[in-house]
């Protein structure tokens, strides 16, 4: 090369036309700030257990949510009519009024009657088997269920039946269960969010502290940048997209296997369903199913973490050059 | 245009009575005045200690005075911003003592790094870094990673890197200290050529050798006062 090689006016090859001489496997463009480092991979961690933690979080407040709302679909269908009997009075005259009061109702799509010895029966878990309860003044029930098409007017009916039946009939729609039960959950997917972005703030505080250590320990690099003449804003930018990347893969494990554990555990819960026991946690508990809505609040998770992670480092390297 | 009348031009560097001391210590540099005039060629020289990387700190503007007038390129530097600065450095080309190159980047990465920082397109320049690697005789070595090459060949990929952008100002930092004493001589050849191809150059140095084999100004650095010798 001669020394026309660095004049200003030199011409350079036709940009599109590779240098025939110039390697062909030359690495061209590695990341500014070291990016596979012990640091960096404790960070990548980090953030994929926090992820883990926080999508297990949304993952069960999501699954709490959906079934508060189906039991609270279930127990809204029905309403109970309690007949109490009272001295001097029919009680089985005064079910059979009551029943008719129901069925005259047009949103009641359906009026079952729980005779003597089922109401007796129901006491069963509560006074044992074999007991003679003829004596005891054991309520009578009559079960209603509300049709899907027509809203039954249950201040109508409720009113109805005190006034054909004063003192001996109310009508229970489980009002009180259904707000208590509306309460537990949303209290349950309170802490669920609660949770979340505490975890999301625990991330932010995590990154903010690794990204000062990167930046003491990458004072070289930055000096370096700072000479060949790379302004404040290309060092924070070349820092961020690291950081992005670590967040990213911290972010897309833990979220990966959050997701893994539920698709696990829905497994189990299947195969533990099929036994008796397993009925009866899932009458209780529910069904074991996080739905698409859940798979997409653990993703959303690990984006936010990583976006976090991203933003995060930005503001603490601007604030690291000036 | 060359003009007809030197120093008439406006000066690349130029300090007035500049001072300057660490914290609350005593002045590392005192009542420093000088002019670099375009395209110009000296040594700045002086025993250890004496204020030569404070000197060159303060031309890079990574350090300001504590008193006294310091202009860059005809701009006064004090209240600068940090636009203005990043501008101002890309027309510097500085060699570090220790070569501050970057180890986990290859040296084709290295020395491509000004340009990189511009914003460049890597296809746009790679034929360019590419040649000068080869014409600093780096041609074979720019896969590999500063901490695999030798002194000299860290050397020439620190100088390669100042040059690549080519600089309007080159400040060297003991340019010559880790090299064999050839290798010295064809680099001091290098800034010379390069000198003649416009840009000022000012060399750091303790080596009376590579200042013998010149003609060229020194700036003389001792107990903190410049002293110019033509």
């Amino acid at each position: 090369m001669s020394s026309q090689a660095t004049s200003r006016g030199r011409t350079l090859p036709p940009a599109g036309i590779p240098d025939p001489a110039t390697p062909a496997n030359l690495r061209r463009n590695a990341p500014l700030v070291p990016t596979d480092t012990t640091a960096g991979r404790s960070l990548a961690a980090v953030i994929a257990i926090l992820t883990f933690l926080a999508g297990l979080c949304a993952g069960a407040a999501e699954m709490v949510a959906a079934n508060a709302v189906q039991w609270q679909g279930d127990v809204a269908q029905e309403i109970t009519i309690q007949i109490r009997p009272g001295p001097g009075r029919d009680v089985d005259a005064d079910v059979a009024r009551a029943a008719t009061i129901a069925k005259a109702e047009p949103g009641i799509a359906e009026t079952r009657v729980f005779s003597k010895a089922e109401a007796e029966r129901l006491l069963e878990p509560w006074l044992g088997s074999g007991l003679d309860l003829s004596d005891l003044p054991v309520p009578r029930l009559i079960a209603l269920r509300l049709g899907n098409t027509q809203s039954a007017d249950l201040k109508g009916l409720r009113s109805r039946l005190v006034e054909a039946l004063p003192g001996v009939a109310s009508l229970d729609d489980h009002v009180l269960w259904l707000q208590r039960l509306s309460t537990a959950a949303n209290a349950f997917v309170g802490i669920g969010v609660g949770l979340v972005v505490l975890v999301l703030i625990a991330t932010g505080l995590a990154v903010t502290f690794a990204t000062r250590g990167a930046m003491a320990s990458n004072r070289e690099v930055v000096e370096v940048l700072h000479f060949v003449g790379a302004d404040d804003d290309y060092i924070a930018r070349a820092f961020q997209r690291r950081f992005f990347g670590l967040g990213l893969r911290g972010g897309a494990i833990g979220a990966g296997v959050a997701i893994l554990a539920f698709v696990l555990a829905g497994l189990l819960a299947r195969a533990a369903r099929s036994g008796p026991a397993g009925q009866e946690v899932e009458a209780l508990f529910g069904a074991f199913h996080v739905g698409l809505r859940g798979y997409a609040s653990v993703i959303l998770i690990g984006v936010i973490a990583s976006l976090v992670t991203g933003v995060v480092s930005r503001i603490t390297v601007r604030r690291f050059l000036t | 245009m060359k003009s007809l009348l030197p120093g008439a031009e406006r000066p690349v560097v130029q300090f007035e009575n500049v001072g300057m001391r660490y914290g609350l210590g005593p002045e590392v540099l005192s009542d420093v005045s000088f002019r670099i005039a375009p395209r110009s060629f000296q040594f700045l020289t002086g025993p250890s200690g004496a204020g030569k990387t404070t000197l060159l700190r303060l031309i890079l503007l990574s350090a300001r005075p504590t008193r006294g007038l310091v202009s860059i390129f005809g701009e006064e530097v004090s209240s600068i911003s940090a636009k203005a600065l990043t501008g101002l450095r890309r027309r510097m080309g500085v060699v570090f003592q220790d070569f501050r190159l970057l180890d986990h980047l290859t040296t084709y990465e290295n020395v491509a790094l000004p340009l990189r920082v511009q914003g460049r397109a890597e296809t746009s320049y790679r034929a360019e870094v590419v040649e000068l690697l080869r014409w600093v005789g780096l041609g074979e070595r720019m896969h590999a990673l500063p901490p695999l090459l030798s002194g000299g060949e860290k050397q020439r990929a620190a100088i390669a890197r100042a040059l690549i952008a080519r600089p309007d100002l080159l400040l060297a930092d003991e340019p010559t200290g880790n090299v064999d004493p050839g290798l010295g001589r064809r680099l001091l050849r290098l800034f010379l050529e390069l000198n003649k191809l416009g840009t000022s150059v000012i060399i750091a140095t303790h080596d009376f050798g590579i200042m013998d084999a010149v003609d060229a100004r020194r700036m003389v650095l001792g107990d903190g006062r410049l002293r110019i010798e033509e």
